[in-house]
């Protein structure tokens, strides 16, 4: 606060004269001020001041005085992180980007996480614009600092560029950098043991498969086996990884053991990981072992005794049955699968029960279409009477497959009982879910089956008690009139619809024009007979109810049928409603009136004359 | 969580439509079905149980008192093994016979370790150990409910807890025996150990935390090998808890074991502690669930403003620097901390950070919250703060002033207002010639405000011009 006045007059100063100075005057005295809003804004306007500064001065004048300031809060630093990622450009190309590593250094260190990352980020960008030359001058050394860095923030964020500069460096460097990754793998926080055991599978990607054999191995087991569970199941992670860079006859030796391990862990996180990374660790170890290892191991966590671990490894039962050996893929679901899939259907718990029914449809198309109808559709049958609606949403929301294979009409006589009481479920967001299924069942069922079972489900939804769902019925109808045509909506919807203008309770009276606005929308020009004749008389005549609510809505449904009426009709008849709607009592009633009047001259020229004069 | 329906937001003439017709706002296509289950008490046992299907068969022993003394300490080494069994609470039906057997003998034992003398040969504290390891060190199951919400939500009990607690008393007993040495249990309560009993601070179970609590201050009290190695695994806790997870069920028990180890910390402070106050205990103010343990977390940090003076200036900048900038709940929480900081602080340290923390207490003034404003107005209450207020007024008043006076005006809650009357009250007493000096160039301090705040927008208008033709001009060099 004391140098208040200062900067002030040389900002002053500076733009009176040379353009070029007053740029860093301005930065350092909103870096200074006070509210960090202020300072944000002005960090995240760099670029804008490097640019004014030029590439010299930048270097020589912008980034010291960025690393001697770090010392903001984080929100500032963030920025900051993210800001000098792309200023490679701003500080002379290529040649001189190692000037960025000192700020980024510093960001490197800092505690907080999100912070820290953004640098790392930064830093993993920038390196590749270093040279092999400048890799090993600059930016390796940095890398070295950090890692032996006391605070355990700087070990972490060094864990994220070995990877990045292994590649590019001469054979003594690369020793030295595999040493240093070794040494934080058995760092004694736990912090940086998790940083170095989410970084190996990427770093053993960028190695020679020797040292993948030799080093990362042996870092890999003892990492899977480290004493915090919150290590060993980022090691699994790596598992996929490695797994993927080994030849297949080493895997047996050098990763199953510790899969193995992993599967059977005693802590259900890291079962629940291995669970979560099936299909990946399934791909990358190969059909064999997947055969004579992953199927007994998936079976094991599908009858785990924790419901986090089963529903993790339901959610994968698909894409695991899909990616089985095609040979005797049906042998083993029927055998070892199956029975497992059996069981969670009636699982005590619904989130493995909701898994597995957002999954299980697609079964189908693996099995065909004799055994789907001998062993799945049972099951699919009594997920659909599941006591838990998101079982039988799930369940409805996967329709298509079991479609493709079977024909919808297998499940019909279920289906609608579920979809009725889905329909009518106590909680309002249960009810949404189901209206969002409608136009596709809609379209798998059936105009007729439509209209026989489920159009009254969808006329009632426009009465709900809650707002959510009369907008989502509202917007249901539009997909139903684009799904079934203009024709069918005259027919079936629009009497309805319009029979609700009259309804006592005035938020029905405004679904009616909130109805209108979309099938004008979906039926559009060429059925403007519907509009003119049929919806826009009830639409002013509703221009006289009491509840103002419903009156300036008329005016915002006029605005919207406007564009499909002929102007004889925008003249005689909606103007003056319109009109007459502008000196309505009600101020709000007003506005919107007013906003149609010029909406209307928005939308056709022609009309704007005629409303003008 | 349930969304707010919007209509509510898009409706605002539901006056005039109640009056046209009241009763059919509950026309409703359905029926109301939601009949609530009632809650059912939650409890969950170890996840690493998986029910063997075999009943479990233990011998019933004889009591210790039934056997000559020379017997018992044989006696007791057996019944040790016998409680290493773990039994599956979750199925209440199975082996109902040796739960119970079990639950007498652990209640058996808790009062032989109490009364007996003699009893605690070295045979015995593998056995112990082992007894309590097997009982305790489990992996905890996971959360009943995905976000588990500490506030809002029911603990989830451990439904083992008969044997548990007993468990529990009888390692404390046995910790706390007069018999007990520690140069002979340092073998087998290692850090291992005390890395597992550590991992179970997260447990929902309260009452096994506060177990937990006992347990690893007893430890921390006669182990001195193991105290740097707890503290560190503190440390990591916390740091995970802060930077990582912000999950952990123990962190208040936790910081209370710290509130009576940081008491006895040796002057001068060594810098290991020092770093701990700065780089774990001040962020630990940025996290979410604050609330749960900030009053133990309040007492750490005056016990070491207590032991060390000096370390106020960092303290207060750390606070002030994790400021809660939308969470009102929360600086109400800063302010309580910071006036229990003040009430210790000495007058030389008060000099040091006054303004920093005066600029912001009159924010916090000058806060639309009006528990906010009180909070802070309240300072003006305590005489210790009053009397290290008034002997620096001049620096203090001028700091304050703008928003004291802006709030006389302008607030909404007329309590604030009346207290803000106070405050100014008080501030003209101390020293009326700056008040009116204040007073009288008000109005055009706020006009050169206004007058920097616009020159400031102007100047980054420029600088935006600059960038614009200089990003022209430049065009063929930078690619963008």
């Amino acid at each position: 606060a004391a140098e208040e006045g200062g900067p002030c007059q040389s900002k002053m100063a500076g733009a009176d004269g040379d353009d070029s100075l007053y740029p860093i005057a301005v930065l350092i005295d909103e870096l200074r001020n006070e509210d960090v809003q202020l300072r944000l804004n002005s960090i995240k306007k760099l670029s804008t001041i490097a640019l004014a500064l030029g590439v010299e001065r930048t270097r020589t004048e912008l980034l010291p005085f960025l690393t001697d300031t770090i010392y903001d809060e984080d929100e500032v630093l963030l920025a900051l992180a993210e800001q000098l990622g792309n200023f490679t450009m701003l500080v002379g190309g290529p040649e001189y980007v190692h000037c960025l590593l000192p700020p980024l250094e510093s960001l490197a260190t800092v505690e907080e996480t999100v912070v820290r990352d953004k640098a790392v980020e930064s830093l993993r960008k920038i390196s590749q614009e270093h040279s092999p030359v400048d890799l090993e001058v600059h930016f390796e050394p940095l890398v070295k600092r950090l890692a032996s860095g006391d605070w355990f923030t700087s070990r972490t964020s060094a864990c994220g560029l070995f990877s990045v500069c292994y590649p590019r460096v001469s054979s003594t460097v690369k020793a030295e950098i595999r040493q240093h990754f070794r040494t934080l793998c058995s760092d004694d926080t736990p912090m940086v043991r998790r940083a170095a055991a989410s970084k190996l599978g990427e770093f053993a990607k960028v190695l020679e498969l020797d040292y993948v054999k030799s080093d990362i191995i042996s870092l890999f087991t003892a990492l899977a086996s480290d004493e915090q569970d919150s290590v060993r199941l980022l090691a699994v992670e790596a598992c996929v990884s490695i797994a993927t860079l080994l030849p297949q006859e080493d895997l047996e030796t050098l990763v199953m053991p510790t899969l193995r391990q992993a599967a059977e862990d005693k802590s259900w996180r890291v079962r629940y990981m291995v669970a979560d990374k099936f299909s990946e660790l399934q791909k990358a170890v190969g059909p064999e072992i997947t055969k004579n290892d992953l199927v007994p191991a998936f079976q094991n966590l599908l009858k785990d005794c924790e419901a986090e671990v089963r529903a993790a490894a339901a959610n994968k039962v698909k894409e695991f049955c899909e990616n089985l050996p095609e040979d005797n893929r049906e042998q083993i679901i029927m055998t070892h699968i199956l029975p497992c899939v059996k069981e969670l259907v009636s699982d005590t718990n619904q989130h493995v029960k909701s898994a597995l029914a957002s999954v299980i449809m697609g079964l189908s198309t693996i099995l065909g279409k004799d055994n789907t109808i001998e062993h799945l559709l049972p099951l699919f049958l009594a997920q659909l009477k599941d006591e838990c609606p998101e079982v039988r949403l799930n369940i409805i929301s996967n329709l298509d497959c079991v479609n493709e294979v079977i024909g919808i009409r297998q499940l019909s006589q279920s289906l609608l009982p579920a979809i009725v009481e889905l329909a009518e479920d106590a909680k309002w967001r249960v009810r949404l879910a189901i209206i969002e299924y409608m136009p596709l069942l809609a379209g798998q069922l059936g105009v007729e089956f439509f209209d026989e079972k489920l159009n009254t489900l969808c006329m009632a939804w426009l009465i709900d008690h809650v707002y959510a769902i009369r907008e989502a019925a509202t917007c249901n109808l539009m997909k139903l009139v684009e799904k079934f045509g203009a024709e069918w909506a005259q027919n079936t919807i629009v009497p309805k619809v319009l029979g609700m203008a009259n309804d006592p309770n005035y938020l029905h009276r405004m679904t009616t024009l909130f109805c209108i606005n979309v099938i004008v929308h979906c039926c559009g020009y060429p059925y403007r007979e519907i509009t003119t004749k049929q919806m826009l008389p009830v639409v002013l005549k509703m221009s006289n109810d009491q509840v103002a609510n419903v009156r300036f809505n008329v005016a915002k449904s006029l605005q919207k049928i406007g564009p499909v009426l002929d102007s004889n009709a925008l003249q005689t008849e909606v103007k003056p409603v319109l009109e007459k709607l502008a000196s309505d009592t009600d101020m709000d009633v007003k506005y919107f009136a007013q906003e149609a009047i010029s909406g209307e001259c928005l939308s056709s020229s022609t009309i704007v004359d005629k409303l003008n004069t | 969580m349930c969304k707010k329906s919007s209509s509510s937001q898009k409706l605002r003439a539901m006056s005039s439509a109640a009056t046209t017709s009241p009763s059919v706002d509950k026309v409703d296509g359905f029926s109301r079905k939601s009949v609530r289950k009632a809650k059912q008490k939650r409890s969950q046992s170890s996840s690493q149980f998986r029910s063997q299907g075999k009943p479990i068969e233990l011998t019933p022993l004889p009591l210790l008192k039934d056997v000559p003394a020379p017997e018992q300490p044989e006696l007791f080494l057996k019944k040790l093994q016998q409680c290493c069994t773990v039994f599956d609470f979750m199925d209440t039906l199975s082996d109902l016979k040796m739960k119970e057997y079990k639950r007498s003998t652990l209640n058996e034992l808790v009062d032989y370790v109490t009364v007996s003398r003699g009893y605690l040969t070295e045979q015995a504290y593998p056995e112990v150990v082992k007894m309590v390891s097997h009982n305790i060190f489990r992996t905890l199951p996971p959360s009943d409910s995905n976000e588990f919400d500490p506030e809002e939500d029911e603990p989830t009990l451990e439904a083992s807890w008969p044997h548990l607690q007993l468990v529990y008393e009888f390692f404390i007993r046995f910790l706390e025996s007069q018999e007990f040495q520690p140069s002979i249990a340092k073998k087998y309560i290692d850090q291992k150990f005390v890395l597992q009993l550590l991992e179970l601070f997260d447990s929902e179970d309260p009452r096994e935390r506060d177990y937990l609590k006992t347990v690893l201050h007893r430890i921390y009290g006669k182990f001195l090998g193991l105290r740097a190695f707890i503290r560190k695994q503190i440390n990591n806790i916390f740091l995970r808890f802060v930077y990582e997870t912000e999950h952990f069920n123990g962190v208040a028990e936790l910081l209370e074991i710290l509130g009576s180890i940081i008491n006895g910390f040796a002057l001068p402070l060594k810098a290991e502690h020092k770093q701990f106050l700065v780089k774990v205990l001040i962020p630990l103010h940025t996290v979410r669930s604050l609330s749960l343990f900030h009053a133990q977390l309040a007492y750490c940090i005056v016990q070491f403003l207590e032991k060390d003076p000096t370390l106020t200036e960092p303290v207060i900048r750390g606070l002030l620097k994790f400021w809660p900038k939308t969470c009102s709940q929360k600086e109400v929480m800063f302010l309580g901390e910071l006036e229990e900081i003040l009430d210790v602080i000495e007058p030389t340290q008060f000099v040091k950070i006054q303004e920093p923390l005066f600029k912001q207490i009159s924010r916090c003034v000058s806060s639309p919250h009006f528990q906010v404003a009180e909070r802070a107005l309240y300072y003006w209450n305590n005489e210790y703060i009053m009397s290290l207020i008034e002997e620096n007024s001049s620096v203090i008043l001028p700091i304050m002033f703008a928003s004291l006076y802006r709030i006389s005006k302008e607030h909404w809650n007329p309590a604030i207002v009346a207290l803000v009357y106070n405050v100014l009250k008080a501030f003209m007493e101390m020293n009326s010639t700056l008040f009116d000096e204040l007073t009288a160039t008000y109005k055009s301090d706020r006009q050169r405000e206004k007058k920097k705040e616009k020159e400031r927008e102007e100047l980054w208008k420029k600088l935006e011009d600059l960038e614009l033709k200089r990003g022209l001009r430049s065009d063929g060099i930078i690619p963008t």
